[in-house]
């Protein structure tokens, strides 16, 4: 990104018009104006924000027995993270956790296939097109925990069992199905379809054009996709919670022990969540790295 | 950017095989967000025997009952000003950030790494998040602990957790990332040759922000405030657990009515709450065509 707004003179902010520059536009070293000392000011303090509350559970939760729940840190020990996955007053952590993980990749599978469809669709008009955009937006917007009673009793009246692999599987993918599909707009805007009509002229039918070319160019995005569907189902609380039936996912888990659990446990079960997440992000972005570097390697040999 | 909306090269398709890709879509947004919503629409005319039984009907009463209370516009009002004062903060902080990466950041590669790295947090556990302010803002927190060290207060301040000022911290940490990512994929839009234009043109840097650089990343402004707002309006937990049970919102009052069975005048008050938002919703739409913006 070549920052041009970096290299301007500094102007008076006052005057509208600026007397046209001499000076060269090429990126040179410094001569940053001061906006951007401003800027990396605020973005540093955006980032330590964002940062400092969570550093602060992860250090308290390698306290010991005596811990508590502030500052200063009491001891080391792994302690708290024993404790949580043996206690019983925690409630059952581990079959949440499983659950939540299962019903992740499930989800996970769904948005990508149905979002890429969707995608599909969408690239040309057709009749109706904006019902189903407006359907997709509402879902979106709709409050979750609304959405969540509605289904719930839907159930009721259907006679059905709520659980988590049913009535809240189909509730979480109607909050990640829109988000998928908005990505995928996003990512599918930047398909040159040149490739395509290549593979048209080839000889390629619409199956072979979309298997052989389209799902390979895409494939960083459906990945970008995939990291979303996993992230909003794993973290998903207010579509759940009238709708996972009498076994908890792990979000409502945690929710259900924030309101009794007074213990550096809670917090263990943060540094849990986090390095969970942080696995599968180093999968989808070393799955990102790998497919780019085999595109380069074939596109070198 | 080729406008996807425009003719593709593939075969001439039908509206069928529009439709045909759609469905799986369609199919589940159905029954998982068409049908509750009218489930809850039928609830709210549905009477009650007060035991949590609905008595199949058509009655208004849950509505009146919901408009007459005085309680309906303090929690609107109070749901407002948590939307009001999210949106403000989220849009400069996010404004500014993505601006930050896209023109002052010289280095690609350093850009995407901080953009990831804002990013980062929004992989964990939203509840845990909140908690982690705990610490921090408590009355035996380090920021009271800092200040009181430094001796700039006597007392600790009580105001910093379960306060309205906490939550708005908690929804401002959680959402602000919803502002950065659009915003940021529309300023990446932007087209360097525009802005050397217009410095050739004798355009100053305030100028460029306002002649260029916003108009061109309202796209991504909307979107972003469609995010935030709905999830500020749709949220109850944040209120809750933040507010320390001291405030509360329009679903957090509804989750309340579930609690106790009252669903009608809670049914009543989710179909406003959804109007409401829907209005808001539509209001963004007209003034940005995200769909066609979106797929530039």
């Amino acid at each position: 990104m070549s920052a041009v707004l970096a290299d301007m003179p500094k102007t008076d902010m006052s005057k509208s018009v600026a007397p046209a520059t001499t000076k060269a536009i090429a990126p040179s070293k410094g001569g940053r104006p001061w906006t951007f000392y401003v800027l990396a000011a605020l973005f540093a303090c955006y980032v330590i924000a964002l940062y400092g509350p969570m550093f602060c559970i992860y250090i308290l939760s390698f306290q010991d027995i005596r811990g508590g729940l502030v500052f200063p840190m009491k001891g080391q020990s792994l302690h708290w993270f024993v404790d949580l996955f043996t206690q019983v007053r925690t409630g059952d952590v581990k079959g949440s956790f499983d659950r939540s993980i299962k019903l992740a990749v499930i989800v996970t599978i769904i948005t990508v296939v149905v979002s890429f469809l969707a995608g599909l669709g969408f690239r040309k008009r057709f009749r109706g097109d904006t019902i189903v955009f407006y359907m997709m937006i509402g879902s979106l917007v709709a409050p979750g925990l609304v959405l969540g009673l509605g289904t719930g009793l839907l159930f009721q009246a259907l006679g059905l069992n709520a659980s988590w692999y049913t009535s809240a599987l189909g509730a979480q993918l109607s909050w990640t199905l829109p988000f998928g599909v908005l990505v995928m707009f996003a990512v599918m805007s930047r398909f040159n379809h040149v490739w395509e009509e290549a593979a048209y002229d080839l000889g390629a039918n619409r199956w072979q054009s979309i298997r052989l070319v389209m799902i390979p160019v895409l494939a960083p995005g459906l990945v970008a996709v995939a990291l979303f569907g996993f992230t909003l189902s794993y973290d998903e609380f207010a579509r759940s919670l009238q709708t996972a039936g009498s076994l908890n996912t792990l979000p409502l888990e945690i929710w259900s022990m924030t309101l009794n659990v007074t213990s550096p446990s809670l917090y263990a079960l943060g540094t849990v969540t986090t390095i969970v997440s942080f696995i599968v992000i180093g999968a989808s972005l070393g799955t990102i790295v790998l497919i780019q570097k085999k595109r380069g390697s074939r596109a070198k040999g | 950017m080729q406008p996807i909306l425009a003719q593709s090269p593939a075969p001439s398709r039908s509206n069928l095989a529009g439709w045909l890709y759609v469905s799986p879509l369609v199919l589940v947004l159905v029954p998982f967000f068409v049908a509750p919503i009218l489930v809850v629409l039928g609830a709210s005319f549905f009477a009650t025997d007060g035991f949590g039984g609905l008595t199949p009907g058509f009655t208004l009463a849950s509505y009146v009952e919901v408009l007459h209370s005085a309680l309906t516009l303090k929690l609107y009002l109070a749901t407002i000003k948590f939307t009001a004062l999210t949106w403000i903060f989220t849009l400069i902080i996010g404004f500014f950030v993505a601006y930050f990466l896209v023109f002052h950041v010289r280095n690609q590669l350093l850009a995407i790494g901080l953009f990831l790295l804002c990013t980062v947090p929004f992989w964990t556990s939203n509840i845990i998040r909140m908690i982690s302010w705990i610490p921090l803002l408590g009355k035996e927190g380090l920021i009271n602990q800092a200040l009181l060290g430094m001796g700039v207060i006597r007392q600790p301040l009580e105001v910093l957790l379960f306060s309205d000022l906490a939550v708005v911290i908690a929804y401002v940490h959680q959402l602000t990332i919803f502002m950065i990512v659009p915003i940021f994929n529309s300023m990446a839009r932007i087209d360097k040759k525009l802005i050397e234009a217009a410095i050739d043109a004798g355009a100053s840097r305030f100028d460029i922000m306002r002649l260029i650089v916003v108009p061109m990343s309202k796209s991504g402004i909307a979107l972003g405030t469609i995010f935030v707002v709905s999830i500020v309006m749709g949220d109850f937990f944040v209120v809750k657990v933040m507010s320390g049970g001291g405030s509360a919102s329009v679903v957090s009052a509804f989750y309340e009515d579930v609690g106790v069975l009252q669903y009608p005048t809670a049914a009543a008050s989710a179909v406003l709450l959804t109007l409401v938002l829907v209005a808001i919703v539509s209001l963004i739409l007209r003034t940005v065509d995200i769909r066609q913006e979106i797929t530039r």
